[in-house]
């Protein structure tokens, strides 16, 4: 695999690595994954009118996210239901809009060839997730344990929420190149739900889930290359065995 | 003496009902002030809507330079979150830009270090009121908020933990907002109560407050009236 290639895929996982950890801890897992579909549709769009297809994704996923953020604003039980209806009728929505082998890749995931500007995007983007989520790490935390204890901290909590789900969206973004629409959404968790049964304290499960996102991503890769499969079901399945070896591996009380 | 909280018709209204009334009070500086009442009287809405997560009408005033330390009722947490005590004290003191490290106030809330050093999941209840005490000290607040703070603490635990709060407020010299089930606590500790019940609220100091025919009218008839 070319150095630019591997440099990508390591930012990539990195930057889901990171990102997971809060999405997990805040039990959002399945909304999370369910946000990553939304992607399909811009997918789809940016296809048609011969724009870059991440790019389209990223609109796309923008949206979902202003969603996603204005709904957990509102009632609890409302928001699941409207993003599990939401982003099932996005995926429906980009099947159509995106066909034949086009559709199989932005599903499963495609490194293709990758332009130097391509590789610097990418390479900032991730940058800036993991910046954002090692720097507000003390806030994320905070907020996490009790809001309220946040917002009489000083913490903007609304601010700090959307902030979240964006470097969440830029990592699914990201990793469309790699896992495609369907998988990115499990790189983000499966990863964190391994280094929560592992971790005994934040900075563990933050680097833990790091190392499992970047182990997988990487053996996934040359794997997938190997035996001529698409890149993103064997990162996963490697991420996933790792997931069933950390439940063995319990940790002691 | 100044007032470190001054409230004006200070109103909620959640899913269409008024849940408190026009509520207008203020807080001395240095003072304890007990919120008492039955289940649902609102007394949590209120302590939400005074430190702004609470959509209400009228005003809440803070004086300037106030710094909160809240200790909300018992939280609803996984047990096996990685996240340590002092992982999450070390995250208040950053936000708080308390500029110091958690052993201050590990000792004034006697939780010892290798317990803090556990993850929150495993904590017992009262080690786990301990921490979020310590966490609410942190920064040196001026005023402390404390919502229930002996809810899931057995009652030795209770005592200590009320005398650790009265020790606290002459030491650091703060302002207490306690909401509280505990009234002969609140009549040994408060200096100013405030009873929330479905109609009008009362406020005044404990000795008004706590008399056996309001008691028994906010709270209902004591039960031992109801044997015949």
């Amino acid at each position: 695999m070319a150095w630019p290639a591997l440099a990508l895929s390591i930012g990539m996982a990195v930057a889901a690595g990171l990102v997971g950890c809060f999405a997990v801890m805040k039990r959002m897992s399945l909304a999370s994954d369910a946000m990553s579909h939304v992607a399909l549709p811009g997918i789809g769009l940016a296809l048609a009118f011969h724009l870059h297809p991440v790019l389209g994704g990223l609109a796309a996923l923008l949206v979902g996210t202003l969603l996603v953020w204005g709904l957990e604003r509102q009632t609890r039980i409302a928001t699941e239901t409207v993003i599990g209806v939401t982003f099932s009728v996005a995926l429906a929505v980009g099947s159509m809009l995106a066909t034949g082998e086009e559709l199989v890749d932005a599903l499963l995931g495609a490194p293709g060839s990758l332009g130097p500007w391509e590789l610097a995007l990418g390479l900032a983007g991730a940058a800036v997730v993991a910046a954002f989520v090692l720097a507000q790490r003390s806030r994320l935390v905070l907020a996490l344990v009790s809001v309220d204890i946040a917002r009489t901290s000083g913490i903007r909590v609304a601010r700090l929420e959307l902030l979240y789900l964006l470097a969440f969206a830029l990592t699914v973004a990201l990793g469309l190149r790699y896992l495609g629409v369907l998988l990115m959404g499990s790189l983000v968790i499966i990863p964190a739900a391994t280094a929560k049964h592992l971790a005994r304290n934040l900075d563990g499960m933050l680097a833990t889930s790091a190392a499992v996102a970047v182990a997988s991503t990487v053996a996934g890769e040359l794997l997938a290359a190997r035996l001529h499969r698409p890149t993103g079901p064997v990162i996963i399945a490697i991420a996933a065995g790792l997931f069933f070896a950390s439940l063995l591996a319990r940790r002691e009380a | 003496m100044a007032n470190v909280l001054e409230v004006e018709r200070l109103s909620v209204r959640l899913g269409g009902a008024d849940v408190l009334p026009e509520l207008t009070f203020a807080v001395p500086e240095g003072s304890a002030l007990a919120v008492i009442g039955p289940n649902g009287a609102g007394k949590t809405v209120l302590f939400r809507a005074l430190i702004g997560a609470l959509p209400h009408r009228g005003t809440v005033r803070w004086a300037p330079g106030t710094r909160l330390g809240y200790v909300p009722q018992k939280l609803d947490l996984e047990r096996d979150l990685p996240v340590t005590g002092a992982d999450f004290l070390r995250a208040r003191a950053e936000v708080a830009g308390a500029g110091e490290g958690p052993e201050r106030v590990l000792e004034l809330v006697n939780l010892p270090r290798r317990v803090a050093d556990r993850p929150i999941g495993t904590f017992s209840g009262g080690q786990f009121q301990r921490l979020l005490l310590a966490s609410a000290l942190l920064g040196r607040p001026t005023v402390l908020l404390f919502d229930e703070p002996t809810a899931g603490v057995d009652e030795p635990g209770e005592e200590r933990l009320y005398e650790m709060i009265h020790r606290l407020q002459e030491a650091e010299r703060l302002t207490l907002l306690l909401i509280s089930h505990e009234l002969s606590v609140v009549y040994r500790h408060a200096t100013r109560v405030l009873c929330l019940s479905g109609g009008r609220p009362f406020l005044g100091p404990p000795e008004e407050i706590l008399t056996p025919e309001r008691i028994a009218e906010v709270y209902g008839e004591p039960l031992k009236y109801h044997h015949h």
